[in-house]
């Protein structure tokens, strides 16, 4: 019974901090989905899979849907906590990090719009998408193990 | 008889001073050393460049491409001991470092020596560069000889009245500064040599992957192990072979990795290691696959990170 009382309290609070914590999770998410779509281009520009002109486009699309919507999921509150590897200068400099992003946004879309049809087309897309990712790490996120 | 100890005790403290002040003082290298390090090719000497990532602290914040080349200093670093501003090491015979001598170079490389014998913090790795071949050091000179000079004024560090006293840094270097190797290898296998070399000296990454002491000493127990970042925040990553370092990477992997920026899992790399990388790629891929090597080499140690709220 006592477990249960103390268990219900903890939910509470977990739950009074979820909305932050929803954000945190739900970006975490949004760059994995991004990491894995790159690791389909990577595999294809390095020769280690067949280029797929198909799955190609749906990695440049995947990007490029993350990038809607994505700075919300930098609200005020989120600085820490769910081990987030986010840098303060997300919010130091927002206009910053909004411009980098609506970067993102804009080379891939250019990469979707160009559809590469053959592995020269697909090495010349991948080039300038490819960059935005340290890039914008580089400045946004703090190293973490 | 009191004053027979008084005087015991003057003696005493005068012969520690003495001894201290002693072992304080400069140590330069071996004229012989510095006779036989030869003139350098500059050729040579931009992929020590490259491996050592001079610009990435000696050029403008966030310099990309040949940017890094223009090396006017400024560049903040921002520790727990201070903010240091890295000087200008171009070859402006004022403001930079174009009317040294190529030896007062080796002797800041591999000693931490100032021209005018003064001890530099290590905020400039010379720890790790003490165990680099005076050659190659020679071969730098000639390259940063062939850059642009720049005329911007040096920033004076900005640091608490307690390390403002240099000569406090033999001690320390005293402690601290060798040139042996940290890791034992098989010393024919060339591969391990050439990655051994380029970690533990030219590319100093034990400087930020290895934990560090409360008087800022590297901790080699924990050789590549990670730590609270010295500049910045955050936590850099272990990079030993243990599981909660990067044990699940391939030589393959570590190689890619330092070549394109990306992670294994696709992540890419964030923060200063973005201008390390882009240091990396610029060396022959050799370079980069005796990385990788030495890397699968060192002794797996596990990652002991700090508490933090949340996590």
């Amino acid at each position: 019974m006592r477990k249960l009382f103390f268990g219900l309290i903890a939910a509470g609070v977990m739950v009074a901090g979820s909305a932050h914590a929803d954000a945190i999770a739900d970006r975490k998410a949004t760059m994995k989905g991004v990491g894995g779509a790159m690791g389909t281009l990577v595999r294809m520009v390095r020769g280690q899979a067949d280029f797929d002109a198909q799955a190609a486009l749906a990695a440049f699309t995947t990007m490029n849907n993350a990038t809607t919507g994505f700075v919300d999921l930098f609200p005020e509150g989120t600085e820490t906590g769910g081990k987030t590897t986010v840098s303060a200068k997300v919010w130091e400099d927002r206009a910053g990090f909004e411009a980098a992003v609506n970067k993102f946004a804009g080379d891939t879309a250019a990469a979707v719009a160009a559809a590469p049809a053959d592995l020269d087309a697909l090495k010349a897309a991948f080039g300038p998408v490819a960059g935005n990712c340290n890039a914008c790490h580089e400045v946004y996120r703090i190293p973490q193990q | 008889m009191m004053r027979r100890l008084a005087t015991l005790v003057g003696i005493l403290g005068l012969a520690a001073a003495v001894f201290l002040w002693v072992l304080s003082g400069p140590n330069p290298l071996p004229d012989e050393e510095l006779a036989a390090m030869g003139d350098g090719d500059a050729a040579r000497g931009e992929t020590v460049f490259w491996a050592g990532g001079c610009g990435s602290c000696h050029a403008a914040k966030g310099a990309k491409g040949d940017d890094k080349l223009t090396l006017g200093g400024r560049h903040p670093l921002v520790t727990p001991f201070g903010t240091f501003y890295a000087p200008n090491i171009s070859p402006h015979t004022e403001h930079g470092i174009g009317a040294w001598t190529r030896d007062q170079f080796a002797n800041a490389m591999a000693r931490g020596l100032a021209p005018d014998g003064s001890h530099y913090y290590p905020a400039f790795p010379y720890t790790s560069y003490a165990c680099m071949e005076l050659a190659d050091i020679a071969d730098l000179w000639a390259f940063l000889g062939t850059l642009e000079p720049v005329d911007t004024v040096n920033l004076d560090h900005d640091l608490p009245l307690i390390f403002s006293i240099r000569r406090g840094l033999g001690l320390w270097k005293w402690l601290f500064l060798s040139d042996q190797p940290v890791v034992a290898i098989d010393e024919a296998d060339a591969q391990l040599v050439r990655g051994r070399y380029l970690v533990e000296g030219p590319a100093h990454c034990g400087e930020c992957h290895t934990p560090r002491n409360l008087i800022g000493g590297v901790d080699q127990s924990r050789w590549l192990a990670g730590g609270p970042a010295p500049e910045g925040e955050g936590f850099i990553p272990n990079i030993t072979p243990h599981e909660t370092g990067i044990g699940s990477w391939t030589a393959d992997d570590i190689a890619f990795s330092l070549e394109s920026g990306f992670t294994p899992e696709f992540d890419s790399f964030g923060a200063s290691m973005v201008s390390v990388q882009d240091n990396m790629a610029r060396l022959p891929a050799g370079d980069r696959e005796a990385i990788a090597a030495y890397l699968k080499h060192v002794r797996p140690v596990a990652t002991r990170k700090p508490v933090e709220p949340g996590q």
